[in-house]
């Protein structure tokens, strides 16, 4: 089997991506675990773990330009090296946004709760589960599963609008709450964007293994 | 002007015709004496086959001579002498030939080789009646007599130079990269020269033997001054020996008509032999390229 | 996913990059080499030291001072003419074989300069194999008598067993036992070109060196051939330094960890421009004249 040392780059390309992933995964798990537990600690370790994900990001990226640089990579394997350097993209932004719910937690510090967190915990899991979906999809090079997680995404979406609607009610019916309803707006804002982005890392396992810019069709694409 | 409506390309000028003519007529030239001198050579063979093949006899090729005078007898004396001579000749010849070739490929440079590259050549050019006549001086004159051995040193003296010419250019042939390849290894020059140089050449080396051989075996102007001759079955190299061309020249000149004709035969086996040996050495060639 | 969940929960606040997790999670632990910086203080097997080659009056190489890391893959580009071939040749001191080639400077193997007076060039060559640029198998002989053939001719006399195993060691070690070991005894010539270049390495590790030198070893082969051979140069380094000459940049980039750019100054003779890792040269080179060189856009 020739080009032992190339393929053992790509994998370990692909292995390092699937690690930024669970790092990030994970980063928002804990982010909003927080904000619902109040635990301003927690939060300010997802802040400080956020560093690991921005570096493990710039391996990740100079180690593409290495590969293509030194490997020449064509046909597949460039789609795969230009896929992954996307998605690496891709999990770094989402990396910001957990890192941004745990400065919104620290933010809302004390102060009493508008209502009890029911949607935001909820949209949490969903985009969470769709960034691992499509991250198992890159790992399978699944691409039926790829399109069915950009259908899928309508479900955070319509959460989102749920959550909107929900908060402008309160900031309509009372003024003081603008502020606290302004902070939980964003968190929702900020899982919305999560689960786009795991739609993005699909159209790129689909772009990967069919060679096509696949167009998906959801509400909210950025 | 009825060209006009012709092609481009249809040049009919007086220089394309001249110029189609002269290389006609050199086409013609040129054949013809390539004709001539095939047709020249295929005389003189057909004349010694047709004089010759009819003599030859299992009699002629494994009896003595007759006395002067009687009809009938053989050259097996001289066939026998001829061969002795000449294996003896190439194994004095061939060490020194190869061994001087090998030191003018290894130092090129050196001006000692330029030298003998030039000696050499000035050897082959040498007429054989003079390297017979130096070897009569330096061997049969001390030695006090006719023999063999100095006949075999002349007809060395004949094959060195032609086998240093060849063995020169068949190393030369021989990849730099496969010399290189062994040194590479760490194997020492002088055995990169016994294991893989003169292997690798040895087809070529022995195209080079072949010729002199048949070169040599055709000279009789320095056997009648080193081996003189025998009527007898003599395989001593000290004394006297018969050989094949100083049989055809005896004979030749010879008063009886018998004599005469097995002139012939004996000249249409040498003419074979050699042949064959120049048939072989292309053959040798041949399958060289084929590999 | 699970199980590396748990596995991000117990090391993601490490800080230090070589604690990373994603370090030790690896699918395939054996790489947990790639993407280190390779350390400059790596020890080294070759040190060149103030090299000049000559041809004569005319000198091809100049003045290069240059240390080999040990079982590295160290590659030399340039554009031809450069003086990259005569450099290499110099390090086994080869370069003396050819009419009127002579060097100064020092070439230290192992602390050792192999120029020195009692050094003598055949041992030189032992400890420094080299694999050339066509596929030279010794025509004459076999399959077998190939790989055995430096083996051999260095000694008087040698035991049938030991050299059985040699033969089957060093075609392992060049990738072709395969291939050939049905067809041991048949010339070394009726091979393909891949595998006469294999076996020609094949021939310089029976030696037990401990440099192999090629010199553009892939550049009569075909591109499946040559990605083999690259291949197997990547499978050496573990056991050999190598030091590779090509006109390929590409393949430099593939095989090397560590790479060289001569270039030819005014006087025509090759010098060091760039040495650096690999990496880092054709991605970031530093030099401008590298950086328009490793572009094509000159040379």
């Amino acid at each position: 089997m020739p080009r032992v040392d190339y393929d053992r780059e790509l994998r370990s390309l692909q292995d390092d991506l699937l690690m930024l992933g669970s790092m990030v995964e994970k980063a928002i798990t804990k982010a909003v675990d927080a904000l619902k537990r109040r635990d301003i600690e927690t939060s300010k370790q997802v802040i400080n773990e956020d560093d690991a994900i921005d570096d493990l990001r710039f391996k990740l990226e100079d180690k593409c330009v290495e590969i293509i640089a030194t490997q020449q990579p064509i046909a597949k394997d460039l789609r795969v090296v230009f896929s992954i350097l996307h998605m690496a993209v891709e999990l770094e932004r989402m990396g910001d946004y957990a890192e941004g719910i745990a400065k919104i937690s620290i933010m809302i510090g004390q102060e009493p709760p508008l209502k009890p967190l029911i949607d935001i915990p909820i949209m949490a899991d969903k985009a969470v589960a769709l960034l691992r979906r499509s991250l198992n999809a890159f790992l399978n090079r699944d691409v039926e599963e790829a399109k069915r997680i950009c259908k899928d995404d309508d479900d955070v979406d319509n959460i989102y609008d749920q959550v909107y609607r929900e908060l402008l009610l309160f900031m309509i019916q009372d003024p003081k709450t603008i502020q606290r309803a302004t902070y939980l707006l964003w968190v929702a804002h900020d899982l919305e964007r999560t689960a786009d982005r795991a739609t993005n890392i699909a159209e790129r396992v689909v772009y990967m293994v069919t060679g096509k810019m696949a167009e998906t069709n959801s509400k909210y694409m950025a | 002007m009825a060209t006009a409506t012709q092609s481009k390309l249809h040049v009919t000028d007086l220089h394309f015709r001249r110029r189609k003519i002269a290389d006609r007529l050199a086409f013609i030239a040129l054949s013809a004496c390539a004709g001539i001198t095939v047709f020249m050579l295929l005389i003189i063979l057909s004349y010694i086959f047709y004089k010759g093949a009819t003599q030859i006899d299992w009699n002629f090729l494994t009896a003595l001579p007759k006395p002067a005078g009687e009809p009938g007898g053989g050259i097996r004396n001289a066939l026998i002498g001829s061969v002795i001579i000449v294996a003896l000749a190439s194994l004095m010849a061939m060490p020194i030939g190869i061994g001087t070739a090998i030191f003018l490929n290894e130092f090129p440079s050196f001006w000692v080789g330029r030298a003998i590259r030039f000696l050499a050549d000035v050897l082959t050019a040498v007429p054989s009646i003079v390297v017979g006549l130096a070897v009569y001086t330096l061997v049969v004159r001390p030695m006090g007599s006719f023999s063999g051995f100095s006949g075999s040193v002349a007809y060395a003296f004949i094959m060195i130079p032609i086998i240093i010419i060849t063995a020169q250019e068949a190393l030369r042939l021989v990849p730099s990269n496969l010399r290189e390849a062994s040194l590479a290894l760490g194997v020492p020059r002088w055995r990169t020269i016994l294991m893989i140089v003169l292997p690798v050449s040895s087809r070529a080396l022995l195209t080079g033997l072949i010729l002199a051989v048949a070169r040599a075996l055709g000279e009789t102007a320095p056997m009648l001054f080193t081996s003189f001759g025998n009527a007898f079955g003599n395989v001593n190299i000290s004394k006297p020996t018969a050989t094949v061309p100083v049989v055809i020249y005896r004979y030749a000149t010879g008063p009886y008509d018998d004599w005469h004709s097995q002139a012939w035969a004996a000249a249409f086996i040498l003419v074979g032999v050699i042949l064959l040996a120049s048939i072989i050495t292309r053959f040798v060639i041949r399958s060289k390229f084929d590999e | 996913m699970n199980k590396r969940d748990d596995q991000v929960n117990n090391e993601g606040t490490a800080t230090e990059e070589r604690s990373l997790p994603h370090r030790r999670v690896h699918l395939h632990s054996e790489h947990q080499q790639q993407g280190e910086q390779k350390p400059a203080d790596m020890p080294i097997s070759i040190s060149i030291q103030g090299l000049n080659a000559y041809y004569g009056k005319f000198r091809a190489v100049k003045n290069i001072t240059l240390d080999i890391k040990a079982k590295q893959v160290t590659s030399v580009i340039g554009p031809s003419g450069c003086g990259k071939s005569t450099m290499l040749r110099c390090l086994n001191r080869m370069h003396e074989e050819t009419q009127n080639g002579r060097t100064d400077g020092k070439v230290l193997l192992d602390d050792e300069d192999i120029y020195d007076k009692r050094v003598d060039p055949v041992a030189v060559r032992r400890k420094i194999g080299m694999v050339f640029q066509k596929p030279n198998p010794f025509p004459t002989m076999s399959v077998f008598d190939n790989v055995v053939a430096g083996f051999k001719l260095n000694r008087f006399w040698v035991n049938k067993s030991e050299l059985a195993d040699r033969v089957e060691l060093a075609l392992k070690q060049a990738s072709l036992w395969d291939e050939v070991k049905d067809k041991l005894n048949q010339s070394g010539m009726a091979l393909s070109g891949g595998q006469q270049q294999r076996l020609c390495i094949a021939r310089t590790l029976a030696v037990e060196p401990e440099v192999v030198l090629m010199d553009e070893p892939c550049s009569a082969l075909d591109p499946v051939a040559t990605l083999k051979i690259e291949d197997l140069i990547r499978q050496l380094t573990s056991k050999y330094t190598i030091v590779i000459v090509t006109h390929n940049m590409q393949q430099a980039a593939r095989v090397s960890d560590w790479t060289t750019f001569l270039l030819m100054g005014d006087d025509r003779a090759g010098e060091l421009i760039e040495y650096g890792e690999t990496k880092q040269l054709f991605t970031n080179p530093k030099d401008e004249r590298t950086e328009a060189y490793i572009t094509g856009r000159f040379g």
